[in-house]
């Protein structure tokens, strides 16, 4: 839903970003209001994930130059939990096993660091397995994988689910999915559009990663956005996705070989 | 403070044992200083005897002072284990001893070896029989506030059929020093669990020894042990199969933390007799300072040609992707930490014997404050 009045969440400017020393990221731009929902899409190694990582804060991610503000603070001066606490949730495309972890426990502590930062009272157990129980049915999940540990053995697409869970118990302002669609069955994917379409409303706004147009048949964005070399060279409406499907990204070499002089030239 | 060795204590050591005390000469005491040993007052330990309070449930009847004699010889001569030290130096100490004999399914029990704030040496023997078919599910609790030693004899035989779920907790002082020597023998188709948790003890020195008589048993051996300050804790394990069909499937893991230091030998003897065996041992480690110090070697002795023997050891830090994972989801990094090492250690303690839940194993090791 665009409304150009909506309140600005996320400013991404001239972002750089490099790891290990190499750039990833040269020059990021994005805008996202509430109620939008976005989608970024690109080859491999155009920097999508990187993008997400950073706005996380992974630490291996080293911004060099470039801001981003988010609700008007600077969120690149924030530890990864502050960022989660006030509102950003990254899906990760590879949900970490951590055994020996409780998923109920570490859903817990991650609900009541969320509600603690928003000023809401600390659930104690009982309370919060009311509160999860409900939101188990976004995805449709079983209540025993909240017994097991977090992630371990779990499909892909139990992971999935697990992930779109943990934003459905954080109520994030910001979720960027790194593709969230990857490893999904026809089923489980329909299951997991269905619950980030629930969360999704005119107050927070959704940054989707994604390589394919079959996850935007099922959450139509507002925005598609091509990355290549690291930056946005192309935005547009969801016709953009599906053009791509259309043509492929072989125009993207010749829009960045036209570029790359001008890059040049300003350096 | 680092523990200061009195010469009187050592010499009286010896004297007990029939044997000088071991030192790094000796291969397996290459790694492990006895000086918080030495450091006790050199004297019995003075207390009620902490078996008279031991509550024998149904099934399970005293042993004749015979039979137990007997029992005694007979295991530690399977096990290999009469000229260990810790057993050379408990037999000499006039160990109080608990003897009994097990019968179908019997227990739980629960024994509380407090050496409490007494000085010296306390010596315990406990001697099992497992009959054919009996089951026991049995928790040694141990515990000391000074500098103290304890030093707990264990034998236990396994009839046919047999299964001991065997949990030793053992959450310890900074000033005292434990010896627990385990000498197992299984008959075919017993099952043995043997769950240890250590940590906080000046020294420790656990050493299980297990003997599948005729093979075609069944041992799972679950340890962690856990070392800060200045703590010494050292696993020496050894499993021989004197038969074919025999398994085995061990995990040893450790957290190593301050200047703690860590020693884990995992000994596995498979000869020509025992083929089929089916071994597996994995000693894994969690190095959370740079001051600790951890040696863990597998020892596998394979002679048999058609066996599967699998090992492995690891030693690594928290790892950084479970923690960004857990931060990511507005969890600070310390109690991130303190999640991932209650997991870590959580896969050993949940196989301690259900009444280890009610004494909170965790807190107690960490030495966290209620």
């Amino acid at each position: 839903m665009i409304r150009p009045d909506a309140p600005l969440l996320l400013d991404i400017r001239d972002l750089h970003a490099s790891v290990d020393e190499q750039p990833i990221l040269k020059g990021v731009n994005l805008a996202i209001r509430a109620g939008e929902i976005h989608a970024v899409m690109g080859r491999n190694g155009s920097g999508k994930s990187t993008l997400s990582k950073v706005l996380a804060g992974h630490p291996a991610y080293t911004v060099t130059a470039g801001s981003v503000h988010y609700r008007g603070a600077d969120l690149l001066e924030l530890d990864p939990e502050q960022r989660a606490r006030i509102g950003l949730f990254l899906g990760f495309q590879y949900p970490v096993e951590i055994p020996g972890v409780s998923n109920l426990e570490f859903l817990r502590v991650a609900t009541n660091s969320r509600r603690a930062e928003r000023g809401d009272e600390e659930l104690d157990t009982f309370a919060f397995e009311d509160l999860v129980h409900e939101r188990l049915k976004v995805v449709q999940m079983d209540p025993a994988f909240l017994e097991r540990s977090v992630n371990e053995g779990f499909s892909g697409g139990e992971k999935k689910r697990n992930e779109i869970l943990q934003m459905a118990l954080l109520e994030p302002l910001v979720a960027i999915l790194d593709e969230t669609d990857s490893g999904l069955d026809i089923d489980a994917l329909r299951i997991v559009a269905d619950g980030v379409n629930q969360l999704a409303g005119p107050d927070n706004a959704t940054l989707l990663i994604t390589h394919y147009q079959r996850l935007l048949d099922l959450i139509t964005p507002d925005y598609v956005h091509v990355m290549a070399a690291g930056r946005i060279l192309r935005t547009g409406g969801k016709e953009l996705a599906l053009e791509l499907e259309r043509t492929g990204y072989d125009w993207v070499d010749q829009e960045l070989a036209r570029l790359e002089p001008e890059t040049v030239e300003v350096a | 403070m680092p523990a200061v060795a009195l010469p009187a204590t050592g010499a009286w050591l010896a004297a007990l044992a029939g044997s000088p005390l071991p030192g790094r000469r000796h291969e397996d005491w290459r790694f492990t200083d006895l000086a918080p040993l030495q450091s006790v007052a050199a004297e019995p330990w003075n207390g009620p005897d902490p078996f008279a309070l031991a509550a024998l449930p149904a099934g399970i009847t005293r042993l004749e002072p015979a039979e137990a004699q007997q029992l005694r010889n007979q295991v530690l001569q399977a096990t290999g284990s009469s000229g260990a030290w810790p057993v050379q130096l408990n037999q000499g100490a006039s160990p109080r001893c608990l003897a009994l004999r097990v019968s179908g399914a019997a227990g739980p029990l629960q024994l509380s070896i407090d050496a409490g704030a007494a000085p010296g040496l306390l010596a315990l023997q406990l001697l099992l029989i497992l009959e054919d078919g009996a089951s026991l599910e049995l928790l040694q609790h141990h515990s000391s506030s000074a500098a103290n030693a304890t030093s707990l004899l264990t034998v236990a035989q396994l009839g046919r059929g047999a299964r001991l779920h065997l949990g030793v907790l053992a959450p310890g002082d900074s000033r005292a020093s434990l010896l627990s020597h385990l000498a197992i023998s299984q008959a075919p188709a017993s099952a043995l669990q043997l769950t240890t948790a250590v940590g906080g003890w000046a020294l420790s020195r656990l050493e299980p020894r297990i003997c599948q008589v005729a093979g075609a048993a069944h041992t799972r051996l679950r340890a962690l042990q856990l070392v800060d300050g200045q703590d010494l804790a050292d696993t020496h394990s050894h499993v021989c199969f004197e038969g074919p069909d025999g398994e085995l499937d061990q995990l040893h893991k450790v957290v190593a933390d301050g200047a703690g230091r860590s020693v884990f030998n995992g000994a596995v003897q498979v000869p020509r007799k025992a083929q089929q065996t089916n071994a597996a041992q994995l000693s894994r480690t969690l190095l959370l300072s740079d001051r600790a110090r951890v040696d863990t070697k597998p020892e596998l002795e394979i002679v048999a040609d058609d066996v599967k023997c699998a090992h492995g050891a690891t030693v690594s830090r928290l790892q950084q992707s479970e923690l960004f994972y857990l931060q990511s989801r507005g969890i600070g990094a310390d109690q991130a930490s303190k999640l991932l090492l209650r997991g870590y250690c959580d896969e050993v303690l949940r196989e301690l014997p259900v009444a280890a839940a009610a004494l909170n194993p965790l807190p107690l090791l960490l030495r966290e404050r209620p």
